[in-house]
C-alpha cells in the first residue's frame, strides 16, 4: 500500500476495472507483488491461519444461525436438531464449536510470537495496539457464542462473568441488570447476546482489516528485529509467502479436523450437555480453555472489584506493552535475558492456566497468587529494567547477511545459494 | 523444538506409569467406572448393531418406564449408523405409543397411535409429574446421558491426556451405575436414606432414588444372548451412545476421508513449498 | 535477482498443476455441506406424509390441511359441481393438462383425470396458485371454483385456471385411498 505500484494488468477487462476503481491493484500489491522479508519462519504463518479460521467461523456461524433458534426454551433443542437432524449438521456444529478453539490456539501463537520477535515496537505500535482490540472481540465473541447453547455450563458462565460487572461500585447492580435486561440470565439475556454474537464478527472483520492495513503500511517484522534494507532483504508474497503459508494452513487444518471429527467434545465440557437449569448450579463453573489464564487471575484477587481489574488489567496492559519495553533491539534472538524472560512468561501463563482449571482450594490459591504477581511483574517491572541493563548480541546488518550467514553454518562447505 | 520433544515424550511417559498403576486414584467420592472395551470406540469404531438392538430392548422394557428419551424419534431406530430395524419394525414400534395431537376441527385434542416421525413417548407428562411419581427424584432425560456424564475421574496431570485416548468415560458411567448396586459399608449403612440404594459410581452418590433397575433375565433377547446384569448394562449403555449422537460413524468416516485428504494436499503443498523456495536463500 | 519473478520455467510443473488441483477439489467439496444445509432436514423430511379423514366433510364443504408448510384443499363436490366440470371442452382450458402427480404427466385436463376415478366427489389439490402462491379463496369466481385475490385467476371447479394471469391448473399432490375414506397425502 505504501510505495509506488507494480501493478500492470494485461489482461483488458481487469485494466478497464482498475481505471476506474483501482480493486484489482490494491489485490495485487497487497497479495503478490507484496514483499516480505525473506527470513521469516513458521511462526509467521499464524497470522494468515488466523485470517482463514475467522472466515471458517463466519461461513459456519452463518448456517447454524440458519437452523438455531435463540429461545431459552428451544436454543438447547435447536442444538441437538442440528446435530441430529441438519444435513451435514453434526459436521458444521462441532466445526464451528472447536473451531473456536483453534482459533484461539492460533490467536496464542500469534501474540507469542509477536511478543518474542519484539514486534510490537516503533513502528508498528498501532498495528500491535490493534491486535490486542481484536483480542478483546473475539473474547467477547467467544463467550457470548457459548452461551447460545445454552446447556448448564453456558448458563452459569454467562451468570458468573456477567456478574463480574457487579463490582462496579455504586452502580454494579443496575449495570448488570441491564446486561441482563432482567433479574437473571434470562430468555432476553440468551436473545441479546445472539445479536451480539452475530454483530461482533463483522466488528472483528472492520479491525482485522485495519491491523492488514497498518501491516501493510509498516511492512512486515521479521525474526531478526533488523529493518528491510533492499530488495535482497525480501521476496514476493506471491508465491514465496502463499505457499508458505497454504503449507502451514494444510497442516493446522489437520490436527483442526482431527478434533472436530475424532474428539469433537473434548475441548468443551460434558456438562454443557446438560440443558441450562437457573436453579442448579453445577459443581465446577469453568470457563472455556481459552480464558482460564484470565479466569485465574482474576480469582487470584481476595478482593471482589480489584479480582475484575486485575483480569482486564492482564490484557489492557499488553496496550502499553510497546512503551514498556525500552530495548532498543527488538527481537530475543539478540535479547539473551529478554529471552528467558519470555519462556518464563510462557510457562507462567501455562501454569495460570491450570490454575484456572482447578478449583480455588488449598495450594492451588498460593500458586495462582504468585503466578499472577510473576504476571503483572513480567510486563511492568521486568521488561522495563531488562531492557536497560541487558547487552545485546551484535545484530545483523541486514536480513540478507543472516540469512547468509545462518545458510553458512548449516553447511559449513559453503555452496553458494543455489 | 528439541525441548519440546523431550517435554512430550517425559509427559507421555509420565501418563502412561499412571495408567498401568491399577490404583485410579478418583478426585472426589465418586469411584472411577470400569473401564471396558466398546465396539464404538477409537477412530475406527463403530457400533455393533445387535448390541444396539438389545440395548433398544433394554431402554424399551425396563428404562422407558420412567426415563424419557426427549432427543430421539422412531424413525432414527431404522437410520444408517444405528440400530438399523427395518420401516416396518419401526413402524409397529411407533404404534404402540400414544400421541396426543390435535386439536381437530371440533378443537378437541385427539390420542392417535404414534408414526416413525414421532418423538419417542415420554413416561410422565411434565417433569414435576415424573418427580412425584418417582418419590421427589427426577428421572434424568437419557437422550445425552454418556456425553453429559463422566466416568472417569483423574488427577489434574494426567487427566487431559487420559480423556484425550479414552474419552470422559460416558458410556462406562452407565454401565457402571446400572450394575454397581452394592451393600453399603458398615458406617454408612448407619445413615442410609431412606428409600435409596447405594451405588458408589453414582456421580452425585453414592446414594441414588433409582432401585436396581435389572435383575437376571430381565428382557428376553431376541438373539438368545444371556440377559445378565452385565450383559444389559453394557447393551443398554451402548445404545445410550448412539442416542447421544446417532450420527457418530459418518462422522467418522467422514473425518477419515478429510483427514486424508489433507495429509495428502499438505504432501503436495511442502514438495511446492520446497521447490518454490529452493532457489531463494532463506 | 528480482524478488517478484515467479519460477517461470518451472510453470508447467507436474507438481503445481497436482497441487492446484488437489487444492481446488478441496475447495469445491467444502461446498457440498454448505450447500446440502440448507436442504430439507431429516425431521422435515419424515413429516412428507400425512392421513386425512374425508368422512366428516359433507357435500358441498371442502377442508384445508396443511401438508410440507402449505395448504392442501379437500373438497366434497356437489353433484353440479361434477356436471359442470365434466361439461368443459378441454380445448378451451388454457392449460390442457392435468397437472396431477398420480396419473401420467402430460395427460389431459379432463375431470377424471384431476380426481380418483369412482372417487370423483372428492378434489385433493394444492390451495397455491401457480400465479405466485397466493392461496386461492373457495365458492369464488366466475367458474364456481375458486377464486385468487392477489391476481385475479379464476379456476373451476376441477380447480382448472380458466381466467387470469396464472399459468396452471392448481397441482394435485401425489395421494393414495387407504381405506373407503381415508387418503394418505405424500
Amino acid at each position: 500500500m505504501s510505495g509506488h505500484s507494480t501493478y500492470n494488468p494485461t489482461n483488458p477487462v481487469m485494466k478497464w476495472v482498475d481505471d476506474r476503481l483501482p480493486l484489482p491493484r490494491l489485490m495485487y500489491d497487497s497479495f503478490v507483488s507484496y514483499p516480505v522479508p525473506r527470513n521469516l519462519n513458521y511462526w509467521y504463518t499464524f497470522g494468515g491461519i488466523l485470517m482463514i479460521m475467522m472466515v471458517s467461523q463466519i461461513i459456519t456461524g452463518i448456517v447454524l444461525v440458519m437452523h438455531y433458534t435463540p429461545h431459552v426454551d428451544m436454543a438447547f433443542d435447536s442444538v441437538e436438531h442440528i446435530r441430529r437432524n441438519v444435513n451435514f449438521g453434526n459436521v458444521l456444529q462441532k466445526w464451528h464449536a472447536v473451531g473456536a478453539s483453534f482459533f484461539f490456539i492460533a490467536v496464542y501463537i500469534h501474540i507469542a510470537r509477536g511478543m518474542y520477535y519484539g514486534s510490537y515496537k516503533a513502528p508498528r505500535e498501532i498495528l500491535w495496539m490493534l491486535g490486542v482490540a481484536i483480542f478483546l472481540i473475539m473474547m467477547a465473541t467467544g463467550f457470548m457464542g457459548y452461551v447460545l447453547p445454552w446447556g448448564q455450563m453456558s448458563f452459569w458462565g454467562a451468570k458468573v462473568i456477567t456478574n463480574l460487572f457487579s463490582a462496579v461500585p455504586f452502580f454494579g447492580e443496575a449495570i448488570v441488570t441491564w446486561l441482563w435486561g432482567g433479574f437473571s440470565v434470562d430468555n432476553a439475556t440468551l436473545q441479546r447476546f445472539f445479536s451480539l454474537h452475530y454483530l461482533l464478527p463483522f466488528v472483528l472483520v472492520g479491525v482485522v482489516i485495519l491491523h492488514v492495513w497498518a501491516l501493510h503500511v509498516t511492512g512486515q517484522g521479521n525474526p531478526t528485529g533488523v529493518e528491510v534494507k533492499s530488495g535482497q532483504d525480501t521476496l514476493a508474497f506471491t508465491p514465496f509467502a502463499t505457499v508458505k503459508d497454504a503449507f502451514a494452513l494444510s497442516v493446522f487444518f489437520i490436527v483442526f479436523t482431527a478434533f472436530v471429527f475424532f474428539a469433537p467434545d473434548y475441548l468443551g465440557h460434558s456438562i454443557n450437555y446438560e440443558e441450562a437449569n437457573p436453579l442448579v448450579t453445577p459443581e465446577h463453573i469453568v470457563p472455556e480453555w481459552y480464558y482460564l489464564p484470565f479466569y485465574a487471575i482474576l480469582r487470584a484477587v481476595p478482593d471482589k472489584l480489584l479480582g475484575v481489574v486485575a483480569m482486564f488489567g492482564s490484557i489492557l496492559v499488553w496496550f502499553i506493552l510497546p512503551w514498556l519495553d525500552t530495548s532498543k533491539v527488538r527481537s530475543a534472538t539478540y535479547r539473551p535475558i529478554f529471552k528467558q524472560l519470555f519462556w518464563l512468561l510462557m510457562i507462567d501463563f501455562f501454569i495460570l492456566g491450570v490454575v484456572g482449571a482447578n478449583p480455588p482450594e488449598g495450594w492451588w490459591i498460593t500458586v495462582g497468587q504468585i503466578a499472577t504477581v510473576y504476571y503483572f511483574a513480567h510486563f511492568l517491572i521486568l521488561l522495563p529494567l531488562v531492557g536497560l541493563l541487558e547487552t545485546p548480541k551484535p545484530l545483523p546488518s541486514s536480513i540478507s547477511d543472516a540469512v547468509l550467514a545462518k545458510n553458512a553454518d548449516k553447511q559449513p562447505a559453503a555452496q553458494p545459494a543455489e | 523444538m528439541k525441548t519440546t520433544k523431550t517435554l512430550l515424550a517425559a509427559i507421555a511417559l509420565g501418563t502412561s506409569l499412571v495408567l498401568g498403576g491399577t490404583a485410579a486414584v478418583a478426585a472426589g467420592k465418586q469411584k472411577n467406572a470400569e473401564d471396558i472395551s466398546f465396539s464404538f470406540e477409537g477412530v475406527f469404531g463403530n457400533f455393533d448393531r445387535a448390541q444396539l438392538q438389545r440395548g433398544f430392548l433394554v431402554y424399551k422394557e425396563v428404562c422407558a418406564a420412567c426415563h424419557s428419551l426427549d432427543q430421539m424419534s422412531y424413525r432414527n431406530l431404522a437410520q444408517p449408523g444405528g440400530p438399523e430395524l427395518s420401516v416396518d419394525q419401526v413402524k409397529a414400534i411407533a404404534a404402540e405409543s400414544t400421541v396426543m395431537d390435535g386439536p381437530d376441527s371440533e378443537g378437541e385434542m385427539v390420542e392417535r397411535p404414534g408414526l416413525p416421525a414421532d418423538k419417542f413417548a415420554s413416561p410422565f407428562p411434565n417433569r414435576e409429574a415424573a418427580m412425584a411419581a418417582n418419590g421427589g427424584a427426577y428421572p434424568v432425560d437419557l437422550s445425552l446421558i454418556t456425553k453429559k456424564r463422566e466416568g472417569f475421574h483423574f488427577p489434574w496431570y494426567v487427566s487431559p491426556f487420559i480423556k484425550l485416548v479414552k474419552g470422559n468415560g460416558g458410556p462406562e458411567y452407565v454401565r457402571s451405575v446400572l450394575m454397581g448396586y452394592e451393600e453399603p459399608p458398615a458406617e454408612a449403612a448407619k445413615d442410609a436414606p431412606e428409600g435409596k440404594s447405594y451405588n458408589p459410581y453414582f456421580s452425585a452418590g453414592p446414594w441414588i432414588s433409582m432401585a436396581p433397575p435389572l435383575s437376571e433375565d430381565a428382557v428376553e433377547y431376541a438373539d438368545g444372548t444371556k440377559a445378565s446384569v452385565e450383559q444389559m448394562s453394557t447393551d443398554v449403555a451402548a445404545f445410550l451412545t448412539w442416542a447421544g449422537e446417532p450420527k457418530m460413524e459418518q462422522r467418522k468416516s467422514m473425518g477419515f476421508q478429510v483427514v486424508l485428504y489433507l495429509v495428502i494436499l499438505s504432501l503436495l503443498l511442502f514438495l511446492t513449498k520446497k521447490r518454490v523456495w529452493g532457489r531463494e536463500p532463506h | 535477482m528480482s524478488t517478484a519473478e515467479a519460477p517461470d520455467e518451472d510453470r508447467r510443473d507436474f507438481l503445481y498443476i497436482a497441487t492446484g488441483a488437489v487444492g481446488a477439489v478441496g475447495a469445491a467439496a467444502l461446498a457440498i455441506p454448505l450447500i446440502d444445509q440448507m436442504n430439507p432436514s431429516a425431521s422435515v423430511l419424515a413429516l412428507a406424509s400425512i392421513e386425512v379423514d374425508l368422512s366428516p366433510i359433507e357435500v358441498g364443504q371442502s377442508i384445508t390441511v396443511k401438508w410440507r408448510g402449505n395448504p392442501v384443499i379437500i373438497r366434497h363436490r356437489t353433484a353440479k359441481e361434477i356436471e359442470e366440470a365434466k361439461a368443459v371442452n378441454i380445448a378451451d382450458l388454457p392449460d390442457p393438462i392435468a397437472r396431477n402427480a398420480n396419473v401420467a404427466d402430460g395427460s389431459e385436463a379432463t375431470d377424471v383425470n384431476r380426481v380418483v376415478d369412482g372417487k370423483e366427489q372428492y378434489l385433493v389439490q394444492m390451495g397455491v396458485c401457480t400465479h405466485l402462491g397466493c392461496v386461492p379463496i373457495g365458492n369464488e369466481g366466475e367458474y364456481d371454483g375458486w377464486f385468487c385475490p392477489c391476481h385475479g385467476s379464476h379456476y373451476d371447479t376441477a380447480g382448472r385456471i380458466r381466467k387470469g394471469p396464472a399459468p396452471e391448473n392448481l397441482p394435485v399432490p401425489e395421494y393414495k385411498y387407504l381405506s373407503d375414506a381415508k387418503i394418505q397425502i405424500g
